[in-house]
């Protein structure tokens, strides 16, 4: 593992910066979480199934703590993607609701995005799927606090 | 098997609960969820702190595991959601998290949960959620004999 930061030179694609960030998150490289596509204050990402995340040996269905590490990385990412200068995030809550349980075998896709930054708060609000948002397994709603020095401009 | 075996037995069958490290202590009624700390629990290398959401797949899984403690059953619930207030950052420390059952009703519960590092008065998240209870003569998930 690295000690320094994950770079932002200029000329890095968004998309290349927030993976950077992923993979220098420990636990989100054991989930083997990529970011899949970004646009301004948006993410959308994907965690592979793998049996080594079943919460429910006897329907193998993923856990749900594997949706709450993923979303709140993905929202987090998301609250980022809306700043001019990216800084850093702190999760301050984080709510998800079940729709129903995600399907043995399939990715958990989830895609996110920031409703309000404010100087000191980010809102986010994101959906889990396997193929479309339309069929949620479970949506997340995250407030972060803003704690580095690179605020949104005033 | 004494309550004690049957718990490490269930949560041994959790593949999820294996993959965080998680362990449970059962004094009494009262159930200690203690997660060692792993590198791959980090979720920001600089601080460094725990990711948040393996502090609330942690208090998740001590809520699911009282509550099945509590209502006496042999299956885990099912979250319909949950709430997780971050209260400070998680170090590279032994976490702890131990879950309390508001209120059973007929087929939902509402639970709890705190997570604590050094001091069991400094808790670093607060959760609570509701849990649908399992259907009477649904699949038993270890918890029996």
């Amino acid at each position: 593992m690295s000690d320094s930061p994950p770079s932002y030179a200029a000329g890095d694609s968004a998309i290349e910066r927030v993976n950077a960030m992923v993979r220098f998150t420990p636990q989100a490289q054991a989930l083997a979480m990529e970011v899949t596509k970004v646009a301004r204050g948006r993410a959308w990402g994907r965690v592979p199934y793998r049996p080594e995340l079943i919460g429910d040996p006897d329907s193998g269905v993923i856990a749900g703590g594997v949706l709450t590490t993923f979303l709140d990385q993905l929202c987090g990412a998301a609250a980022i993607l809306a700043m001019d200068a990216p800084t850093v995030v702190a999760t301050i809550d984080l709510r998800i609701d079940y729709m129903r349980p995600a399907r043995p075998g399939r990715d958990v896709l989830a895609d996110a995005h920031c409703t309000k930054l404010g100087r000191n708060i980010a809102f986010v609000r994101a959906t889990a799927y396997e193929d479309a948002p339309d069929n949620p397994i479970a949506h997340a709603s995250a407030a972060f606090a803003i704690t580095g020095a690179a605020k949104k401009k005033k | 098997m004494n309550p004690q075996e049957r718990l490490a037995a269930a949560l041994a069958r959790i593949p999820y609960a294996r993959f965080l490290g998680v362990r449970a202590e059962l004094k009494g009624d009262e159930l200690t969820l203690i997660l060692p700390f792993a590198d791959h629990l980090i979720g920001n290398p600089l601080l460094p702190a725990l990711h948040g959401g393996v502090v609330g797949a942690l208090m998740e899984l001590t809520a699911l595991t009282q509550l099945a403690i509590a209502s006496k059953s042999e299956a885990f619930p099912k979250t319909i959601d949950i709430s997780v207030d971050y209260l400070r950052s998680g170090k590279p420390a032994d976490t702890f998290a131990r879950a309390r059952v508001v209120k059973v009703g007929r087929r939902i519960a509402n639970v709890q949960a705190e997570a604590w590092q050094a001091e069991r008065a400094n808790p670093i998240a607060a959760m609570h959620g509701h849990f649908k209870l399992p259907d009477e003569g649904g699949a038993a998930v270890g918890m029996s004999d």
